[in-house]
């Protein structure tokens, strides 16, 4: 078999077979049981008595998002002034400035919601402190955040009739202590023996062997590399991210970056069986995400390994595949595999440039984003899921005659509007910016900004229209990666696409968390020959219609005039 | 507020020490055990330092193997791909140029055989590496204007392979700098 088909395989194989353990460990933590890394408790205790917190006082739903909201707002401000004077604070040898106001706001936004979408380049844009205490520090707690509200819904799933849904901070430093932190130490590790600089010196000036003077940027790159990816944050180091040969120096690093991409978020499907005894049902959701991922992921590396028919009536040869915007020790098979991978988790990062991937990938990157939970960012992609899982158990009660029950609880009037609410949005925002941005380029194209509507985009046509597309369902889904052909620092695209993120974060946590709290305190109805059976095949092609046809009616008009319709015109 | 805003602040100052002092300080400390010392892996030529091992660089001289097109024009501070749609009509009369230029320097080498990394550019603008075909097909050229047998090229490319991870996992490829360095180390002996 070919080398490059076999390492997707590989890579496959090894993100499930390290997630299932994973997931069971991720469950031993959150129950309190025993694990290896219990040695981290001390520290731990040390932290919460500097924080003046105490853990063993249990908080409702409301309680818990008003800590998380807190914490994310603090946030938020800290990465705005930081950003802005980068150029006045320490740790900056190459002299690199301050961020404009719009950009600062967006890029605060994007980081802070574990979005990462970057209208900077790492290069010139940030400085060290920006990137190690700012950027990096947000793609732990950001991470964090998400994994801790799923907890507090995982918890309200788990316990009968109760407000209390454990400690918000508890949750959340757990996570980082025990997850994120020793995870991205060994990554780390593995990258810096690989050649990806760790240093805190700064640019480098050599003269190359014919004679041209180069300045190669530098830095403490790894430690940052590691937790983009594990916490599906993928804000690179560098402007390319992981396409630049110091972020990803060669193929082994290729997997295990693209490994840690999908790691946690199929790890906590298997943790949410674990911790609810309900294997079965993780193993049901497991499936309905796979089929999903396989349906998108097959198509792409086809198109990608087949070539850009338009280069082979040029008369040349594409023995490794369509090349423009990849690297060479990745190829075309890997870069396609990677392009799915980072659009259905929310990561994002990329390692090769989407904008020029044939048409069927462009499709199945911007589908992911749209779904948005074929195993998805860290906690958010399960709660996106839950959400669609409530909707299912509603439309399937109705369709049966049974009273629409979850878990032992009722599903009324008030959650159902809730869920609905949440599953329009991500289409209402996508679709609403998508045509305003549009509408402005078609009217507006001499508009007096830094970089003016008629220069915002780098291809003509269709694929214009999706670069434009792509950006609101990256910033909607909280992903980050973009077509970069598209000029995206000025004050439109930096405020809308800040907006849409903002939105796109906070509602779809907020939502289901309310939705399992309210759960949580009704009546347990024990499962009787009555109940609908939510962990059965059946159920799972439920989910997988529900899905499908809120997606398609939403999303396929517009999918038709971005990638349907360059696919079909490409000669 | 105060509840949640108090703590929000203390966790945020020490975690800020632990994730963003400390533990980039141990990643450090351990890159310094690593090939480079943490600084990045270079490439020395007659003593002095010609490059990095990672980071592609350009090569438009006849007597040297081509680095893949750039569109960033190989500047190691600012990474760039072309993000030129596949259907771009613009797009496509650069590679069209690309094909002839590459065809005028080796006149040896027909259409058909031209492997396309050669004439599109690469997704960081700094493609430290080819495909072996992708350096196959420049030698003749590369023989004949330094004067040298072909098979003495053929071997530099042999000796540069770098193969599969495991000889299972990936694409063979080959580092243009360190066979360029092999190259000019040719004409010292």
């Amino acid at each position: 078999m070919n080398t490059e088909i076999a390492g997707v395989i590989f890579m496959y194989l090894a993100m499930v077979g390290l997630a299932i353990p994973l997931g069971k460990y991720i469950a031993r933590v959150f129950n309190g049981e025993k694990t290896w890394l219990d040695f981290m408790a001390p520290l731990e205790r040390l932290i919460f008595k500097l924080s003046g917190i105490d853990t063993k006082k249990e908080m409702n739903w409301k309680q818990h998002l008003k800590a998380l909201l807190t914490i994310n707002c603090l946030w938020l401000f800290y990465a705005f002034f930081c950003l802005l004077a980068q150029g006045h604070l320490p740790l900056n040898p190459d002299k690199n400035p301050g961020q404009t106001p719009d950009l600062a706001f967006n890029t605060a936004l994007s980081f802070v919601t574990n979005t990462n979408l970057q209208n900077y380049s790492g290069e010139s844009g940030a400085t060290y402190y920006t990137q190690l205490f700012v950027l990096m520090f947000l793609q732990f707690v950001s991470a964090a955040t998400g994994i801790a509200a799923m907890m507090i819904v995982f918890k309200a799933m788990k316990d009968k009739v109760t407000d209390k849904l454990g400690n918000f901070w508890d949750f959340f430093l757990k996570t980082i202590t025990r997850l994120l932190l020793p995870l991205s130490i060994v990554v780390a590790i593995i990258l810096a023996f690989n050649g990806t600089p760790t240093s805190y010196k700064g640019k480098d000036t050599v003269i190359g062997l014919q004679g041209d003077t180069v300045h190669v940027s530098r830095g403490p790159a790894a430690a940052l590399i590691a937790i983009k990816q594990l916490g599906t944050n993928g804000g690179g180091y560098f402007g390319v991210n992981s396409a630049h040969p110091l972020e990803n120096p060669n193929y082994l690093t290729n997997m295990v970056e693209n490994i840690s991409i999908i790691l946690i978020p199929i790890a906590l499907v298997f943790a949410l069986g674990y911790y609810l005894n309900k294997k079965k049902l993780a193993w049901v959701i497991f499936g309905v995400m796979t089929v999903g991922f396989l349906m998108i992921v097959i198509p792409s590396i086809r198109a990608e390994v087949n070539g850009n028919p338009a280069l082979a009536h040029l008369g040349i040869s594409q023995p490794t595949g369509s090349m423009e915007g990849k690297e060479v020790r990745f190829g075309p098979a890997a870069s396609a595999y990677w392009g799915i991978c980072t659009t259905v988790t929310s990561n994002g990062s990329v390692n090769s440039m989407h904008d020029s991937m044939m048409p069927i990938s462009g499709l199945g990157q911007i589908f992911d984003m749209m779904i948005n939970s074929f195993y998805g960012g860290v906690g958010v992609g399960y709660l996106n899921f839950y959400i669609f899982i409530i909707i299912a158990v509603f439309i399937s009660g109705l369709m049966v005659g049974r009273t629409p029950e979850f878990m032992g609880r009722k599903i009324e009037a008030r959650e159902m509007k809730i869920a609905s609410l949440i599953a329009l949005l991500h289409p209402f925002i996508i679709l609403v910016s998508t045509s305003i941005a549009a509408y402005v380029l078609v009217h507006f194209p001499n508009a007096n900004w830094v970089v003016k509507p008629s220069a915002w985009l780098n291809n003509p046509g269709y694929h214009g229209f999706s670069e434009m597309l792509y950006q609101y369902a990256s910033a909607a889904a909280n992903n980050g990666s973009g077509y970069a052909g598209l000029t995206s620092n000025d004050i439109f695209w930096n405020v809308s696409s800040g907006l849409v993120i903002f939105v796109g974060r906070f509602l779809p946590i907020i939502g289901p968390v309310a939705i399992a709290g309210l759960l949580a305190n009704k009546k347990f109805i024990p499962e009787s020959a009555g109940t609908l059976k939510t962990d059965t095949g059946t159920f799972g092609l439920m989910i997988f219609a529900v899905i499908i046809i809120i997606a398609a009616l939403a999303f396929f008009p517009a999918l038709t005039l971005g990638p349907i319709a360059e696919h079909f015109s490409i000669k | 507020m105060k509840t949640y805003l108090l703590p929000s602040i203390k966790i945020t100052v020490v975690l800020l020490v632990l994730l963003s002092g400390l533990y980039p300080l141990v990643i450090a400390g351990i890159g310094k055990f690593t090939p480079g010392q943490g600084d990045g892996v270079t490439v020395t030529y007659k003593g002095r330092v010609v490059g990095y091992a990672n980071v592609g660089q350009k090569f438009t001289k006849d007597q040297y193997f081509y680095s893949r097109p750039s569109a960033a024009n190989f500047q190691a501070d600012a990474s760039a791909g072309s993000n030129k749609g596949p259907a771009n009509a613009d797009y496509l009369k650069d590679v069209e140029k690309r094909i002839d230029t590459f065809m005028v320097h080796n006149p040896t080498v027909k259409r058909g055989d031209i492997p396309a990394e050669l004439v599109t550019s690469s997704g960081s603008g700094l493609d430290p590496n080819l495909s072996p075909a992708g350096a196959e097909v420049q030698v003749a050229r590369i023989a004949k204007v330094r004067n040298i047998p072909a098979a003495q090229v053929e071997k530099i490319i042999a000796n540069n392979t770098e193969g599969p991870v495991l000889g299972l996992f990936g694409p063979s490829k080959v580092n243009v700098l360190k066979m360029n360095v092999a190259l000019d180390e040719l004409t010292l002996k």
